[in-house]
């Protein structure tokens, strides 16, 4: 069985989400889309550019935190987290959580009724965490210009697993749920 | 009072220098000496006179530059002091302070033992003062500064009225040398001949115009302390002393309509020592609700030692922050401010920042990153190409000719070009020196590979090269 999308998508309020994969940035930045407070440590070399924000939300609402080390980004979030103040919060992660800051992040967001959102490296996920995704961008054979992505749901804690093919509609400023070529009735998969 | 070496006092106070001394201040593209000590002066050494010619006929002539900021400091320091004689203390030039002391020489048993006090204590402090005791404010002035003892006014040279030198030469040529020539002369020729103010000087220097003295406002302070009978240590207390010294001190801010932006809570051991707290606000504030919790963090890191008997807080940074209505539709960002505000004490009110955008084609240089603390949003983005939402330092490629590369290996991935779409020229700022567009023109592709990355390459032409430099939603 297979949940369906608008049931998880949204990210469920006042709780901590993870995701991987390449497309995390995003998946995090159409997951916000709106004001966030964005905690990143200050020794990476890369950037998020606004420029590219611009189609998924105003760069204007965008907060960056450049902590020095992942103690001061988990403490920073935990204190944005319960405060509540900014409706959505984007946790980099570097080196694995343990249960017990896992689960201080998750009551800080039930407390400020936030949501949550770590970036994490393949593979150290938390077990405290709501739901775990894995985003990738795909190839997209019909259009130029496209933000077709596939996102998995690997872990949920109320619900099942599902994956679905998405896309970026910057006219209304949402996630599309574009239904998988193969899956299509009358597509040639399906026919033979 | 006159202060004729303030300027070169200032600076012996805090350093004495046995020797001739001078400052030097620049005017008319050279160093001229702007004040000197009395051993420089016993040398020959004059004022205006150029610093070149000073060393040439004093070698061991020492000097500094001169500040008259610092001076100006300085004298507002004097002029704070000087209140102790009488309260309406105003300031006369750069150099010289004015006091209307009706009423309050009999406090110091005379006139005479008031100057003779005031002179005394300027002579222990270091400060060469000339002093002048008259009915009138120009009098006292010419006394102060022409005077040498128990002669008249109308005996001092016409330059004691406060006069431009072009008069005062004109005047001399006249035959009118002192001020009592000039008293004696018609009026109306002078008049004619000087214009009026030649003649509101002499009237002011006599007393029959009157001229009176501004006394300054002092600027408010914002600062409270309190001191304790018995040492106290524990966190609690600090805090519920902290609360009991922000209430006077915002009823304060609140009188002004300033509101504070940086406070120090200094803490006196009893051992002498005196850990500070300091506090950034992310935004003028005056509500002591809202500081207090601010306060809790620093306060809980402070070691109190032996105990703490003496507490003091100031507003050290303050800004305006006028009345506002309440219930605007604008919602209150009071709460982001205050969150701002937490962090900040952790990691530094300049890393919590925002983006704005800034005028350039150059993607690096498209935005700025500026403290949240310190700006204000700007929605004004322009973006009419679209534009990778990671950007990182450009990473080279394989690949050889202007057309992107079918194939190639990217941070240990082979790839393959599945669309291209480009290019996109970008040329240098010539006006910024930049060394990462040493390479000159980069012509941008944005390559969409079959195995899903989307990736922003770019190739310079005039130093044949490709390299990834950003990666797309």
């Amino acid at each position: 069985m297979r949940v369906d999308f608008h049931t998880v998508f949204p990210l469920r309020p006042a709780r901590v989400h993870e995701v991987y994969g390449p497309s995390s940035m995003s998946f995090a930045a159409m997951a916000a889309a709106g004001a966030c407070l964005w905690i990143r440590e200050s020794w990476h070399s890369d950037t998020l550019m606004p420029q590219g924000l611009l189609p998924i939300f105003n760069p204007a609402r965008l907060l960056l935190a450049r902590p020095k080390d992942q103690t001061d980004a988990l403490a920073v979030a935990e204190e944005a987290l319960k405060d509540g103040a900014l409706p959505f919060v984007v946790i980099e992660i570097t080196r694995p959580l343990n249960l017990r800051e896992g689960r201080r992040l998750q009551l800080a967001a039930k407390a400020g009724g936030t949501t949550g959102l770590c970036i994490i490296p393949e593979g150290i996920g938390s077990n405290a965490a709501e739901t775990r995704w894995h985003a990738a961008p795909i190839f997209d054979t019909q259009s130029e210009d496209s933000t077709l992505m596939r996102w998995e749901i690997k872990k949920n804690k109320s619900g099942t697993f599902g994956a679905w093919n998405v896309r970026w509609d910057h006219k209304t400023r949402r996630v599309h749920v574009v239904s998988p070529v193969g899956e299509r009735p009358g597509s040639a998969r399906a026919r033979s | 009072m006159w202060f004729p070496r303030l300027a070169s006092d200032r600076v012996l106070r805090a350093r004495a220098v046995d020797g001739p001394f001078a400052i030097t201040l620049k005017s008319n593209n050279t160093e001229q000496i702007y004040c000197l000590n009395k051993r420089a002066e016993r040398l020959g050494l004059t004022r205006g006179m150029s610093f070149a010619d000073a060393r040439a006929f004093c070698p061991d002539l020492i000097s500094q530059p001169a500040r008259p900021d610092l001076d100006a400091r300085f004298l507002a320091m004097l002029r704070r002091w000087a209140t102790r004689y009488c309260p309406w203390v105003g300031r006369d030039g750069m150099h010289g302070l004015v006091l209307d002391v009706t009423g309050s020489t009999h406090l110091w048993g005379g006139e005479a033992e008031m100057l003779a006090d005031i002179q005394a204590r300027a002579k222990r402090a270091g400060l060469t003062l000339r002093l002048g005791c008259a009915g009138t404010r120009g009098a006292a002035w010419a006394f102060a500064h022409f005077g040498t003892g128990k002669e008249a006014l109308t005996d001092l040279p016409v330059a004691a009225l406060r006069l431009e030198d072009t008069t005062i030469t004109a005047l001399q040529r006249l035959g009118l040398r002192n001020i009592g020539d000039l008293a004696e002369a018609a009026r109306a020729p002078l008049a004619r001949r000087f214009g009026p103010d030649l003649l509101l000087r002499l009237d002011q220097a006599m007393g029959h115009i009157p001229e009176p003295v501004t006394p300054e406002t002092e600027p408010p302070q914002f600062a409270t302390r309190m001191s304790l009978p018995e040492p106290v240590g524990l966190t609690e207390d600090v805090m519920g002393l902290t609360a009991r010294l922000l209430d006077p001190l915002c009823d304060k801010l609140n009188r002004y309509e300033m509101g504070a932006r940086h406070l120090t809570l200094t803490l006196r051991r009893v051992d002498q020592g005196s850990p500070q707290v300091e506090l950034r606000l992310a935004a003028p504030m005056r509500d002591p609700h809202r500081i207090l919790p601010l306060f809790e963090r620093g306060v809980g890191e402070v070691d109190a030692g032996f105990g703490i008997d003496q507490i003091r807080l100031e507003a050290t940074q303050v800004e305006p922050l006028p009345v506002q209505q309440i219930g605007s539709a604008q919602t209150s960002p009071d709460q982001l401010n205050d969150l701002i505000t937490r962090i900040g004490t952790r990691i530094g009110l300049d890393n919590i920042q925002r983006v704005l955008p800034a005028d350039s084609h150059i993607p690096e240089r498209s935005f700025t990153i500026a403290p949240a603390a310190f700006s204000t949003p700007d929605s004004a983005w322009s973006c009419p190409r679209p534009r990778p939402l990671r950007l990182f330092p450009p990473e080279p490629l394989a690949g050889h000719g202007a057309e992107p590369p079918a194939r190639f290996r990217w941070r240990r991935m082979s790839l393959t070009t599945g669309r291209a779409i480009g290019p996109e020229r970008i040329a240098p700022e010539w006006w910024l020196p930049d060394e990462a567009w040493r390479s000159g023109v980069r012509d941008y592709w944005r390559i969409e590979t079959r195995e899903g990355r989307r990736l922003w390459l770019y190739h310079t032409p005039q130093n044949p090269g490709w390299f990834v430099q950003g990666e797309f939603a």
